[in-house]
């Protein structure tokens, strides 16, 4: 706040020295449209900030020289010489209060009522003592304010600065030199080194200036969604770019927007979810070596990933089959795609459907990196990364066909060995895979791909890259070192290439070209769009009915499972599952799903889960990895023994078994998710409760005594002799003591008649 | 009358205005930039700044310069200093810039960066203009 209150005094004060020629040429002729138009910019500015930064006193004054210059505007007022009087009075008063702050003095506010009323019309002119007010001697400021332009050049000269002595000290050392002239070098080597910390520290800011205006922004947002949300700032003391800054803002506007928007809901749904009425949104930075985090925390809904793919499929930018076979996190990630947004409803804060991709290619644009931890009915965190500078970046330096090039850090994810164990290359089609730990990922050969070696040979190390649209390997033959660079852009021919990011000279002296990972993907034909590692892309149309997954099932057997009945495939930690009342079930999210498992499943392991659905149950289906999608053929030799196979299929001339769906599902029980409502209507022995609910919860009711506000019930039972609603809202069953009916009319039913009460149950369960 | 600074490219004497010209230099070892157009030879470092190697030969549609060739003007363009490599490099003179004659034909390569005549010891040169031959970026860049 008080960084805000400086930046308003050092602003007020400028805006006045403008002013003052404007003043007095209005005083000189009032009907000056031009300058009444600066007068009046001045004073609503004011007005804006003192709203924003609390003192009332000059929003008080400014407010009422605002609203007379209104009036003088659209001419229903005409500016007389007490007005113009009455009005630069105030513009005094403001300079005054404003120095009083700064210096940090009381200044007497009796007056203000009277400067104020000499606005009015027909005022009498106001006494001059009043506006001679004696005020400290403006306190002696020990800051400057200077254009961000002035200390860009003043970054550029210190980087060239830094190269020139490089420079000097290299050609120095290729000569016998006297070692006053190196203790010279080393002299000017500290100063250079001292000033480079220096000058990059007028570019730093605390992280405050884009913190500072967050909880007016919460605040305002919530209200204007009708919600509540408390805000928790934390770290705002960390420095960074103050050009970063800048960059950051609208990024992260948007992601808090998006947060209160879309993450935090109303007051209602949360109350219903067991949450605190206020949502909770945490803010922090924290430093990181170079990197500054910023994690942008709340506790609403998270994403539903489930409505994402389900927009992902109409919008027609992937196919069912893309999207089962998506990782968690990878549909999570469909919130960046363009013209994807999980919200139904256009409000006036966010959900255009742009925005996060935006966001996320703004953050890239400066070398960072957006990462979402998303907990399903418990909210979403968000981690911006985004090194400190932008002018030093800290590369790694890769070698290929005897030439350097520099990668950015923040772009590399791993760097390993082609020797190692967990390292595969392998030939598919025309190209090369790489399989670094169980994940494939394309292989880019540096060297080939720049066209500086003609024969692909082996590369010895794979640099992991991180592009904007996927990960791949690029095999180099080494990687020398890291190193921290001044990047500058390369001349319009070299970035045309699209495969670099800039260059820059290190200490060697010898120029070095910075690679863009996305443009080295680009340029080697990479396509992230189909982002799973099997291959959908049949020429023809097949339907889903006709397609199947082919997998390696846990006990070793290749097996094939129709792929429309794949919900989607998922990763679970072992513990997940668990042998619970006769059956194998594993818990995912909150629901919890029969499974099916050929082998045991150790616990300490993860495990890859087919999750089918045939609409409105769902059975899960442990395997161990996930191999094609084929097509069926035509012929399947029957099974006649048991077990869940439908039968025997020939793929490639090799015999798989097709898993019966209809009999993984046919021992299943009814789905567990929203069973029917039972209202039953107590009575004072509690029979209905404690004999027969049971029976009726066995028969998939669920059952309660009252009706929340929402809930339908299918079937509401009573005893003939108990108590009865005034409206029913399901039909009503009787139940009798008695084994005879007490006459011809009475329709109830002998409650131990155990046939008429599962019919009943049976009628209303199909509704 | 303008300075001219005259200079030998692909075989021919050619004008070049003092005015784009910042130094003239021998060259270090110039690092290739894979991918960059043909005339681009590489990168090198001058005075601690990397600077952007344009062989004429190669832009003018000839075969490459010999790698041997050094010596070079360098000029800037857009922020970006290129060095332009050159046979070799006569002295400076004060000349008059003539249009070019009409209906002269000029090589191919040379019609783009022929910035008019100058006459130089009973001679016509052409004068060279360096901005035919910087590579632009790829769109508005």
């Amino acid at each position: 706040m008080d960084d805000l209150l400086q930046e308003f005094i050092a602003e007020t004060r400028e805006t006045l020295e403008a002013l003052a020629g404007e003043v007095v040429a209005w005083d000189a002729d009032p009907t000056d449209r031009a300058r009444l138009d600066a007068i009046f910019r001045f004073v609503h500015t004011v007005k804006g900030s003192c709203g924003f930064l609390d003192l009332p006193r000059l929003a008080r004054l400014s407010h009422a020289a605002e609203d007379v210059l209104a009036a003088v505007r659209d001419g229903s007022r005409s500016p007389d010489t007490a007005l113009v009087n009455a009005v630069l009075a105030i513009i005094d008063r403001i300079g005054e209060l404003v120095e009083a702050i700064d210096s940090g003095v009381a200044l007497d506010d009796s007056s203000e009522d009277l400067l104020i009323a000499a606005l009015a019309e027909n005022a009498a002119p106001v006494a001059a003592q009043v506006l001679t007010v004696t005020t400290q001697p403006r306190a002696h400021s020990r800051s400057v304010r200077l254009g961000v332009d002035l200390l860009d050049r003043m970054m550029s000269g210190m980087s060239d600065m830094v190269l020139a002595r490089n420079d000097l000290a290299r050609r120095l050392r290729e000569t016998d030199f006297d070692p006053r002239v190196e203790a010279a070098l080393e002299r000017l080597s500290l100063t250079v080194a001292d000033m480079r910390e220096t000058v990059s520290r007028t570019r730093m800011q605390t992280i405050d200036a884009l913190f500072g205006a967050v909880p007016r922004m919460v605040r305002d947002t919530a209200a204007e969604l009708g919600k509540a949300v408390n805000v928790r700032i934390e770290g705002g003391d960390v420095e960074l770019d103050r050009e970063m800054i800048e960059l950051m803002r609208d990024p992260l506007v948007h992601l808090i927007r998006n947060s209160i928007d879309h993450g935090i809901e109303g007051p209602t749904e949360r109350t219903a979810a067991n949450k605190p009425a206020a949502g909770m949104l945490a803010i922090s930075a924290r430093q990181s070596g170079n990197q500054i985090l910023i994690d942008i925390v709340d506790d609403g809904r998270g994403i539903d990933t489930e409505k994402l793919a389900a927009k992902a499929v109409a919008q027609k930018l992937f196919t069912h089959d893309e999207l089962r076979l998506m990782s968690e996190a990878a549909r999570c990630d469909l919130v960046f795609h363009p013209g994807l947004s999980s919200s139904d409803k256009v409000t006036t804060v966010s959900g255009r459907g742009v925005g996060m991709d935006i966001v996320r290619s703004n953050i890239e644009h400066i070398g960072g990196r957006v990462l979402l931890n998303n907990r399903p009915g418990r909210g979403l965190a968000i981690t911006i990364r985004v090194p400190l500078t932008l002018s030093i970046l800290t590369t790694i330096i890769v070698e290929a066909a005897g030439q350097k090039f520099a990668l950015a850090r923040q772009s590399v994810d791993e760097i390993v060995k082609v020797r190692a164990p967990q390292v595969r290359i392998d030939r598919v089609g025309g190209n090369r895979v790489a399989t670094v730990r169980g994940e494939r990922l394309p292989l880019v050969d540096l060297a080939a791909l720049l066209e500086i070696s003609d024969q692909a040979d082996h590369p010895d190390t794979l640099v992991i890259v991180a592009a904007r649209e996927g990960n791949f390997a690029l095999a180099v033959d080494g990687v020398i070192d890291t190193e921290e660079l001044v990047i500058k852009p390369a001349s319009p021919g070299v970035m045309a290439t699209g495969v670099y990011a800039g260059h820059t000279l290190p200490d060697n002296g010898r120029p070095m070209l910075l690679l863009d990972g996305s443009g080295l993907a680009a340029r080697a034909g990479l396509s992230f769009e189909r982002a799973t590692s099997i291959d959908s892309g049949e020429t023809h149309v097949v339907t889903d009915a006709d397609r199947a997954l082919l997998f390696d099932d846990l006990d070793g057997q290749r097996r094939v499972l129709p792929l429309a009945t794949i919900d989607r495939v998922e990763t679970v930690p072992g513990d997940a599952v668990r042998l619970t009342a006769g059956r194998l079930r594993v818990a995912c999210g909150t629901s919890l799903i029969p499974l099916h498992a050929t082998a045991p499943i150790a616990p300490h392991t993860s495990v890859s889960l087919l999750r089918l659905t045939d609409g409105l149950g769902e059975v899960a289906y442990a395997i161990q990895e996930a191999i094609e999608i084929v097509e069926l053929p035509d012929t399947i030799a029957r099974s006649t023994g048991t077990g869940p196979i439908a039968g025997v299929i020939l793929i490639d001339g090799e015999q798989i078994e097709l898993i019966d769906v209809h009999a993984l599902f046919t021992d299943v029980e009814a789905p567990v998710s929203a069973p029917p409502i039972c209202l039953l209507h107590a009575d004072q022995t509690g029979w209905l409760s404690h004999f027969l609910k049971p029976v009726i919860e066995a028969s998939g009711y669920r059952c309660v005594t009252r009706l929340d506000a929402g809930q339908t019930a299918a079937l509401a039972l009573t005893m003939s002799d108990g108590p009865v609603g005034d409206i029913e809202p399901a039909p009503l069953v009787r139940l009798r003591a008695s084994r005879d009916p007490a006459g011809p009319q009475d329709d109830s039913i002998y409650r131990y008649d155990r046939d008429a009460l599962q019919a009943v149950l049976a009628r209303g369960r199909r509704g | 009358m303008e300075q001219f600074l005259i200079a030998k490219i692909a075989g021919r004497h050619v004008a070049i205005p003092t005015a784009q010209v910042e130094s003239v230099i021998d060259l270090g070892e110039v690092l290739p930039a894979p991918l960059a157009p043909p005339e681009v030879r590489g990168l090198v470092a001058i005075r601690s700044r990397v600077v952007t190697v344009i062989d004429p030969d190669v832009a003018l549609g000839l075969a490459p310069s010999s790698l041997e060739r050094r010596r070079a003007v360098i000029t800037a363009v857009d922020g970006h200093h290129y060095a332009i490599l050159v046979e070799n490099l006569d002295e400076v003179e004060t000349l008059e810039r003539q249009p070019l004659s009409s209906g002269l034909a000029l090589g191919d390569g040379w019609r783009g960066c022929a910035g008019g005549i100058v006459e130089h010891q009973g001679e016509p040169m052409l004068i060279l203009d360096f901005l035919a031959w910087i590579p632009a970026g790829a769109v508005a860049a």
